[in-house]
This record gives structure tokens, C-alpha cells and sequence, in this order.
């Protein structure tokens, strides 16, 4: 023991160069990380500014109201001073007269499409009035306002005007649960015959419910087969599975036109077999069941998939061991092989439900009037009624009910081991 | 899967009963996109089989359709509700044009994504990994609205150079994932052999790691390819008229004037997806054989 001589202090460990050897393992740590950081950054900002900033743009969108106050300064702060009891007084309508004439025809035009959404009648109004803005003598001017249309006289328009008053507001986002504000910014249920997005919301929910069950239901067994087979065979059966996903969504959507319409491929095998008659052909077609039976078959393989390459993970001696230990085959198969597919099963319908929430190609073309889900209202405020707050706001709903579901699925199944084909 | 020879008769019946359910879904996977093979071929403007069709009468069967589809239309008779712009080929060039150019870019933009999250000092790897692929989870139609907002306010709307980066964007969370899975069997050892033998670094990459990522690097491009060819909701919300695309145009032609044109047209993408998926097969053979793998 004591031969052994004492450990003296040689100061660290150098490299070759006579820099201490952990400092030149940091050093090379830190080139290592900035060359990978260097070779992330230019997609990262890429995505960022094409992607990320758009969507947040999006989000802003949906709460921002600052158009209004923006272009009717005065008309607002005459608002501020009213005491909304009394007749709208001749200021609020001097103001506006001086906003309005101040405006551009195009800012008019945005803002009383604005004014609209929180009083019908509005446009017309701001419309109407602003064609005789110039003829229009000095003051006092609410008899002349009144003498363009009588409506001006009525309360309502000017208490909506409370409606609007803030720069950001959450108004969109109840608009899009069926939700709407009264004149003092209390929340309260639509008009009966306005009522429309609930209804899809429920019914979007719905179908990708039944869409997920429903290609859960035809995937297991075919995944299994798929699994157990012999390899030669089941690469030859996968093709199948593969082909549609790898055709074009549009030729899969008419493929279907074919197959489901009254005279497509479908009621004339039923009829010719002698199922059904010749007038009560089945309406498959730009429905609800059309929409779900077309978004089945185009999942499906994002289904049959995951389960699949779980299954194949499986040894098949599991369920013989259980067997020999005396299970019936379908006791070990329910007790012991199931189990043990559930990863694939939670991938494949995290999966399926969150594309199909977002779904709007497939029902817009094959769904009809009762096979429309939320995207298609999305689109349709975007590109029809130009409602955009309102058709951010639905996109910011269905973002954040996807966000939740690719988090679960990130913490179930791991974004990496996400595969492809 | 074969049934043991001690099976009983209840087991037989469950087993031929699994197997039928098992052909009827593949069936319903793959029968539409068969039925419109023959039904491309018909010779009436309608989309359905006529009685002649079905009783292989060749008079029921013509190539008006393809010749319609290819923008000859002299022989065509004025009847049928058939357009004689070439439209649809018009469309397949726009298509291609924007697929191949934002296959390039995602496919380079992606690659070095993939290379610099595979390092094991690369730090947030697990965020940024997510960021990546998010263009695949967020739905295509709320990317599509942010965008149009978004290009408007930028001049980008209405113009082929926002659809190409729009479909960059949807292209790269392909490349990511192949190439990321490829670099997974990648040695690294490789890489500091070449070093060590005084290979610079980016002459190292060309010759060394570039070849063996390539079949990820192709199937991923094959992803993002299929994808922007196939892309109908962005062009929808910031073509304009003049980013007239193949699928803009099956689009049109079912919403208004839907012809059997458009069967021509997707049978040809038929065939063309299982070129892809061949080719797909190929790579992934090779880049198993490459590892080192049994190709199975």
C-alpha cells in the first residue's frame, strides 16, 4: 500500500495543442451544436415565416376590430358621451357625417360590412346615406339623416355601436358557437333561424367519430391478416392498401361518383342482383352518407397502417404459449394479442380523427347540404361571405382541438417514429 | 393463417367468414379506383355503364376521351358536352412546373433540417422536430387561410411564386421524416473516417453521406412531389386564373361540366400512382440492402 506512490498534482489534462482537455471538448461540443443549429436554421426560419407567421397572423385576425374605430374616431368618442337613454343626440350624428365624409369609399364600404355583422341593416344604411353625404347641408344634420332613411331615428343601430367600441373583441369567436353579444356586450344566444355552427361542430365532431370507428372496424381484421400472412402474399395484398394512398384525392373522389350515384356502379350491381327495386335506388351520394363512406375508404389506409406495423411486432409464439396453457383461441387472442396492439390502434385513430376533423375537399364535392362539415363553413366565409374575422376564428377553434390531439398523439406514440408509407 | 386440419366446423365457418370480411375491404379499398379503368373507355358522354358496355360490344368502347383529355378534338361531334381548350394539359404542365421546383426546395430545405436534428447536440431537437412536421397535422384548409391572408397582404397572392413556396411548405414534413428515418441507420464512423483521411466536410457529404441518405431523400422527394401535384386546396385560396392546375381542373370538371374527360385523366393518374409506389418499393429495398438488411 504504501509503495504505491502519492497521487501529486499535474494540473488537467492537455491536448496536443496544450489547451486543457476540457476546454477543447467544450469548445468542440459547441462547433458540433452550432453546425447542426446552422443546418436547422434556414428551414426553420423558412416554415417560420411561411408558415407560422401566417397562422399567427390568422389568430389575430380573429380578434381584431380595430378597423372600425380606426375610421370612425369621432363617431365613437360622441358614443363615449351619449347616455344611451336619451334620443341618439346631434352630436353622435355630426360625427358621424364628419367620419363618414372624411373616409375613403372603400374604408365606407369595409367598415359598414363590419357594422353589419353586429346590426343587419347597417351596410345599406352606411350605403345609402353616404351617396348623399355631398348634398347634404351644414349642420344640424340629424333631420337630414333622419330624411334619408327614417332607421336612423331607431335606437338600435346606435346602441350596436357599443358592440364595436373596443379595438380587440371576442365577438367572432362566439359568432362561430352560435353565440352573439347584445347592445351592452353581454353574451346571448343567437336568433333561432341563425343558428348554424353548433349544429356543425357537433356534426364534424360526429363524422369523424364514426369515420374513426368505422375504419378501426375494417382495419383490425385486414391488418391481422396482413400481419400473419406470409410475406410474399401480404406484400402483394398491401398494394392494395398502398394504391389509394398514393392516388390522387380528387380521382378517388370521383372513382367514388361513379360507385355511389343513382345509376353508378353500386345500385345497378344491387338492382341487377335483385335486391332492390328499380325506383327505390339507394341515394348515396352528396349526403351525409356519401361524406362518411368516401372519408372512410380515403383513411382507411392511415388506419390499416400503424396497426399493422405494431402488429408485425408481435411474435406469433405469444398466442400459442397462451393457447398451450390452455386458453380458447379467442380468449388469447382477446387477453393477450390485443392488448398488446393498442399502440397501433391509439396512433391510427389520433390519426384518422385528426385529419378528418379538418377535412373540406371530400365533403364539399360529395357531401351535399347535410354532409357539410365545419372546414367547409371556414371556406365558405373566407371565399363567399368574406366574414374573415369569423372564418379565422372557426380556424382557430379546429387549430387548437387539432394542437390537443397531435400533443396526445406526440406523448402516446412520438412524433419520430412517426413513418411514412 | 391456414386452418389446422383438427379445425371444427364452427371454426371453419369463422375462418371463411374472416376471410370474406378481409376481401370485401380490400375490395372497397381498391374497387372504385378499378371501376373507372373500363369506364375512361366509354364511348357516350355519361358516367355510367350502358348494357352495350357491360355486354363487351366494341362500338360502346372509344378513346374519345383521351383524345378529348390530350386537347384533339376534330373527331369529337359538338353534341357532347366536351371542351376543346387544352385545358387539362395546360393544367398537367402548371402542375408539374410547381411540383417539381418546390420538390427541389423541400427536398433541399429538408435534408439539412433532417441533418442538423439528427445531430445528438443539436438542443430543442423534440420542439422543432414538432414544428416541422406541424405543416402535416394543421388541416390543409386552415394552412390554406393563414396563407391567403398572409400572401395577400405580401403580393404573394395570385402568383406562381407563392404557390411554389405554399407547396414547399407542405412538402417538407415528408423529407424530414424519410430522411430523419434513414439517418437513423447512418454511421456516423463513416463521417469521421473521411475527416480523418482529410476530406473537407462538405466533400465529404457529396461523396460519402449523400449516397447512402439518397433513397430516403428520393422517397421523401417522391412525398412531397405527389403532394403538390396533388394539392387543390392552396391553389383554391391563392391561385388565381392563372395558376390553372391539373387538379384545379378535375376541380371544375366536377363541380360544372363533368364529362368522362375526367376518367381519362384519372386513370392516367392511376397508373401514374402505381409507378410511384414501385418506385417507392425500390428505394426502400435498396436503403434496407444498404443498411445491411434482408430486403423482405
Amino acid at each position: 500500500m504504501a509503495s504505491n506512490p502519492p497521487i501529486t498534482d499535474q494540473g488537467p489534462l492537455l491536448t496536443a495543442d496544450g489547451t486543457p482537455l476540457k476546454v477543447s471538448l467544450q469548445r468542440s461540443l459547441r462547433q458540433n451544436r452550432n453546425r447542426a443549429m446552422l443546418l436547422v436554421l434556414p428551414p426553420l426560419l423558412f416554415l417560420v415565416l411561411l408558415f407560422v407567421i401566417p397562422i399567427g397572423d390568422m389568430l389575430l385576425r380573429s380578434v381584431d376590430d380595430k378597423l372600425v374605430n380606426e375610421v370612425l374616431p369621432r363617431t365613437f368618442d360622441a358614443f363615449e358621451e351619449w347616455d344611451k337613454q336619451s334620443e341618439p343626440p346631434e352630436e353622435l350624428f355630426a360625427a358621424l357625417f364628419e367620419d363618414l365624409k372624411a373616409a375613403e369609399k372603400v374604408e365606407r364600404g369595409k367598415v359598414s360590412v363590419r357594422m353589419n355583422y353586429a346590426k343587419p341593416g347597417w351596410r345599406s344604411l352606411v350605403k345609402k346615406t353616404s351617396r348623399r353625404l355631398k348634398r347634404m347641408d351644414g349642420p344640424p344634420y340629424k333631420e337630414q339623416f333622419i330624411k334619408i332613411d327614417e332607421r336612423w331615428a331607431d335606437q338600435e343601430f346606435w346602441l350596436s355601436l357599443g358592440i364595436m367600441k373596443d379595438r380587440y373583441t371576442a365577438g367572432y369567436y362566439w359568432n362561430a358557437v352560435d353565440r352573439t353579444y347584445d347592445f351592452d356586450k353581454n353574451v346571448i344566444l343567437q336568433d333561432e333561424n341563425r343558428r348554424v355552427y353548433n349544429l356543425l361542430w357537433w356534426r364534424t365532431i360526429l363524422v369523424s367519430f364514426i369515420v374513426t370507428i368505422a375504419c378501426l372496424l375494417l382495419a383490425y381484421p385486414v391488418s391481422y391478416l396482413l400481419a400473419t400472412l406470409p410475406m410474399r402474399i401480404s406484400n402483394l395484398l398491401m398494394i392494395c392498401v398502398l394504391m389509394p394512398f398514393w392516388t390522387s384525392l380528387l380521382v378517388r373522389i370521383v372513382a367514388w361518383m361513379i360507385m355511389l350515384q343513382q345509376n353508378g356502379v353500386v345500385n345497378d350491381t344491387l338492382v341487377w342482383a335483385g335486391l332492390l327495386g328499380e325506383e327505390n335506388r339507394l341515394a348515396m351520394m352528396y349526403n351525409f352518407n356519401g361524406t362518411i363512406i368516401v372519408m372512410t375508404q380515403i383513411l382507411l389506409p392511415f388506419m390499416i397502417l400503424p396497426i399493422f406495423s405494431v402488429m408485425k411486432t408481435i411474435p406469433p409464439s405469444y398466442m400459442k404459449a397462451a393457447q398451450n396453457l390452455g386458453a380458447t383461441p379467442t380468449m388469447a387472442f382477446i387477453r393477450v394479442y390485443m392488448p398488446q396492439t393498442i399502440p397501433g390502434v391509439g396512433a391510427g385513430c389520433i390519426l384518422v380523427f385528426i385529419v378528418a376533423i379538418g377535412y373540406y375537399i371530400t365533403p364539399e364535392l360529395v357531401g351535399g347540404k347535410d354532409g357539410r362539415l365545419i372546414g367547409n363553413m371556414v371556406a365558405h366565409h373566407m371565399q363567399r361571405s368574406l366574414n374573415w374575422g369569423l372564418a379565422a376564428a372557426m380556424g382557430t377553434i379546429l387549430l387548437i382541438m387539432i394542437l390537443l390531439l397531435y400533443w396526445i398523439y406526440d406523448k402516446i406514440v412520438g412524433i419520430d417514429n412517426m413513418k411514412m408509407g | 393463417m391456414a386452418l389446422p386440419i383438427y379445425a371444427t366446423p364452427g371454426q371453419r365457418i369463422w375462418h371463411y367468414t374472416y376471410l370474406a370480411f378481409c376481401v370485401f375491404v380490400l375490395f372497397f379499398l381498391v374497387a372504385p379506383l378499378v371501376a373507372v379503368i373500363p369506364l375512361s373507355f366509354t364511348a357516350t358522354p355519361f358516367l355510367n355503364f350502358t348494357p352495350e358496355m357491360l355486354a363487351l360490344d366494341p362500338d360502346a368502347f372509344s378513346v374519345r376521351w383521351y383524345k378529348s383529355l390530350f386537347g384533339m378534338c376534330d373527331d369529337v361531334d359538338d353534341s357532347a358536352s366536351t371542351m376543346c381548350h387544352n385545358k387539362w394539359m395546360v393544367g398537367a404542365g402548371r402542375s408539374l412546373y410547381y411540383a417539381v421546383i418546390s420538390t427541389v426546395l423541400a427536398t433541399g430545405l429538408g435534408t439539412l433540417a433532417a441533418l442538423g436534428l439528427s445531430s445528438e447536440h443539436m438542443p430543442a431537437k423534440r420542439a422543432i422536430m414538432a414544428l416541422m412536421i406541424s405543416p402535416l397535422i394543421v388541416p390543409l384548409i386552415i394552412t390554406a387561410a393563414g396563407m391567403a391572408f398572409f400572401f395577400a397582404r405580401v403580393n404573394l397572392s395570385n402568383t406562381d411564386a407563392g404557390i411554389i413556396l405554399a407547396h414547399t411548405i407542405l412538402g417538407l414534413p415528408f423529407v424530414v421524416i424519410t430522411v430523419t428515418s434513414t439517418l437513423v441507420g447512418f454511421d456516423r464512423g463513416l463521417m469521421r473516417a473521411a475527416a480523418n483521411l482529410g476530406g473537407a466536410p462538405a466533400y465529404n457529404f457529396w461523396k460519402i453521406q449523400m449516397p447512402l441518405i439518397a433513397p430516403g431523400m428520393i422517397s421523401g422527394a417522391l412525398f412531397a412531389f405527389i403532394t403538390s401535384f396533388d394539392e387543390i386546396v392552396i391553389i383554391l385560396f391563392i391561385g388565381g386564373p392563372d395558376q390553372h392546375t391539373l387538379p384545379r381542373q378535375m376541380w371544375s370538371g366536377i363541380r360544372q361540366e363533368i364529362s368522362p374527360t375526367i376518367l381519362s385523366a384519372a386513370t392516367i393518374l392511376v397508373l401514374f400512382s402505381i409507378v410511384l409506389l414501385t418506385t417507392l418499393e425500390l428505394l426502400r429495398r435498396r436503403s434496407e440492402r444498404l443498411r445491411g438488411m434482408t430486403p423482405q
